[in-house]
């Protein structure tokens, strides 16, 4: 901490707080300074200094901060204090109800149903976009000429607008002149009713959601790919190893890390992710209503039941910082040490 | 984006390519030698070809969908192209919903959004990094769980505030709580401290202070970062839904998104998918152009943290 001359100016203890000071100051000044005035200019200085950086630092930083205060850490609390609350949107009248927003969630059977409906979705969209991502990944991994441009293609749908994709999925999914109908039609197969039946509208969006999430795990996966050393597929393919079994064996233990962080960032994403999609091609959200779907459908959908629509969000909130923290703990370092 | 370059070996243009060209075209004339050709069409192209064909085939289905008249669009045996091209479906979204003014709202969203977004970043990173205060450590935290804060968790209370400060349907209410950024500081963050000291040492013997350190080498020397962030940036905020869709409900003041929500409400029990797909082709192709441009960029702040 302490520069040399710092350390020798017993007469001034204030400086050995701060090596900056200490080494600001010439050498051999220090000597003379039996009363101490010198450290207290030195002090003063470095306050002095210490507050010229807040104030540039509240320049800097300030307005940022504030409007994270103000728009993301306002609303978390003041959506604890509205989850306490029977009170419909608009409504100048609340009434205190404890706990009961959130015994609803988790007991009623509306409340299980978004757990249930949760669960699929999210545990489908995972597994979905992370198995098509491998098997693409696997596949533009080949040294082949267009292998970038193919890269580009996959990954297009991640950045496109969720409206627009929406949009072009109903259409695609219209059981009567949808493009899909048609192809079920030249197999003989009937077209499901996607809209109608609860069961089938849930595949529908797990489907257009992959679609849109499985360029992301694939160019991830394909930078893991790439760093696993070539050496030692050539050595499992000299032991007569099987693509298969070299996959398996060889490729698939080294990329755990990457798979650990895709499947936590893929079940963070399909929870926050997909309202675009479920808004627009299922808008009542009969058998869709994911939970963030819900948190939008009870304040702003049909109900207006804010007090209940906050408890869904805290309770959304805690989920994403547990998951969150246990990759911190378990995943990150595997992550950044491969 | 379709286009392939089959005549060269992709690669990064520059110096470095001569030297990779001439290591890369032993595995290339490799792979189309007629004893490999077979094996390379048929484990290589198939499977890439198969891929392309679920991505772009429903891309490619929308935009030759908004230039079919309603017929072609109802008939029972569809063709890919349309027989009789028009544009009638792109002016019928015009009579739907007042176009321009949609159009006019999302650029004026996205350009100041994204503008004021990428300058806090910038500046805020800066600060996080090179002006020492103490707590800068626990500020950098905050920002860290702000950013795994969906926006649906924020949605209700900042609907209430916007609303007290009058700020329904109108442009800035859709702006301002947007503003804050945290995942624009947290990359620029980072990459400020990957950033050599030496740098900034000639400047500061110089008695250059935080400002020009910031203008003038700083910013110049991260532009690539800069512009990454500033990508990401405008793409979200074009696409943006839920917060314009709260917040909006008089037609002049949506953006595209709201608009077309507007647009699918409309014409979703009449099954005019032309109008439905001419909608989708404005939200989604400048997207698409963009990305084809520059996704580079996009690709690396998107997946920021996996890909190193």
């Amino acid at each position: 901490m302490a520069t040399p001359q710092g350390a020798n100016d017993s007469a001034a203890p204030g400086t050995l707080t701060s090596s900056r000071a200490g080494a600001s100051v010439a050498p051999g000044g220090q000597w003379d300074d039996p009363t101490g005035e010198r450290a207290q200019a030195r002090k003063k200085a470095h306050r002095r200094r210490m507050s010229k950086n807040w104030s540039l630092f509240v320049l800097f930083a300030g307005p940022n901060i504030l409007l994270i205060l103000a728009f993301i850490y306002f609303p978390l609390v003041s959506n604890m204090y509205y989850s306490t609350l029977d009170w419909r949107l608009g409504s100048p009248r609340a009434t205190p109800v404890g706990l009961d927003n959130y015994v609803r969630f988790f007991t009623s059977e509306s409340g299980l149903e978004v757990w249930r409906v949760t669960g699929i979705f999210t545990g489908a969209a995972v597994v979905g976009s992370m198995v098509l991502g491998m098997l693409i990944a696997l596949v533009l991994n080949k040294k082949l000429p267009g292998r970038t441009a193919a890269r580009t293609a996959v990954f297009a749908p991640y950045v496109l607008s969720g409206v627009g994709v929406a949009m072009v999925w109903n259409f695609i999914f219209d059981p009567t002149r949808g493009a899909l109908s048609h192809l079920l039609g030249f197999f003989g197969i009937a077209s499901p009713q996607w809209y109608l039946n609860e069961n089938w509208a849930l595949v529908m969006v797990i489907i257009v959601y992959v679609w849109k999430n499985l360029g992301f795990c694939a160019v991830v996966f394909l930078a893991g790919l790439q760093a696993v050393p070539q050496e030692l597929i050539e050595a499992a393919t000299l032991d007569r190893a099987g693509a298969v079994r070299r996959f398996f064996s060889v490729v698939l233990p080294l990329l755990t890390p990457t798979v650990f962080f895709l499947l936590v960032t893929n079940i963070i994403f399909s929870m926050t992710n997909a309202f675009d999609i479920l808004r627009i091609m299922t808008p009542t959200g009969h058998g869709t209503n994911t939970i963030i779907f819900e948190i939008y459908l009870q304040s702003f959908g049909a109900y207006q039941r804010a007090g209940y629509s906050a408890a869904i969000a805290v309770v959304l909130f805690f989920t994403l910082f547990l998951i969150t923290a246990v990759q911190l703990r378990y995943v990150e370092r595997k992550v950044h040490y491969q | 984006m379709t286009h392939t370059p089959i005549a060269t070996p992709a690669g990064p243009s520059g110096p470095v390519q001569p030297r990779r060209r001439q290591k890369a075209r032993p595995d290339w004339v490799k792979a189309f030698a007629p004893r490999n050709l077979a094996d390379t069409l048929l484990a290589g192209y198939l499977p890439i070809l198969l891929a392309l064909l679920i991505i772009v085939l429903p891309l490619a289905w929308m935009v030759l969908s908004s230039f079919k008249p309603p017929g072609e669009i109802l008939t029972l045996n569809p063709t890919l192209l349309p027989q009789d091209p028009t544009l009638s479906n792109y002016v019928a979204v015009g009579e739907r919903v007042p176009l321009l003014t949609v159009l006019r709202n999302s650029v004026v969203v996205t350009v100041i959004g994204a503008t004021v977004k990428v300058v806090l970043a910038v500046t805020t990173a800066y600060a996080l990094v090179f002006i020492r205060v103490p707590g800068a450590n626990i500020i950098f935290l905050g920002i860290l769980v702000a950013l795994m804060v969906p926006p649906e968790v924020s949605m209700l209370p900042n609907y209430l505030t916007i609303t007290a400060l009058g700020g329904r349907n109108t442009l800035w209410g859709i702006i301002l709580p947007g503003l804050g950024t945290a995942f624009g500081t947290f990359l620029l963050r980072q990459h400020f401290k990957a950033l050599p000291k030496e740098l900034f040492e000639a400047a500061e013997l110089d008695g250059a202070g935080h400002g020009r350190k910031l203008l003038q080498i700083a910013a110049p020397v991260s532009l690539p970062a800069i512009a990454t962030v500033a990508l990401v940036t405008i793409v979200s905020e074009w696409n943006n839904f839920l917060w314009p869709l709260i917040i909006i409900d008089s037609p002049d003041k949506m953006t595209l998104p709201v608009g077309l929500n507007l647009l699918q409400s409309i014409e979703s029990q009449t099954g005019s998918y032309g109008i439905l797909m001419a909608g989708a082709v404005l939200v989604i192709v400048p997207v698409l152009i963009i990305f084809a441009a520059l996704q580079r960029y996009i690709v690396a702040g998107l997946t920021q943290g996996a890909v190193k």
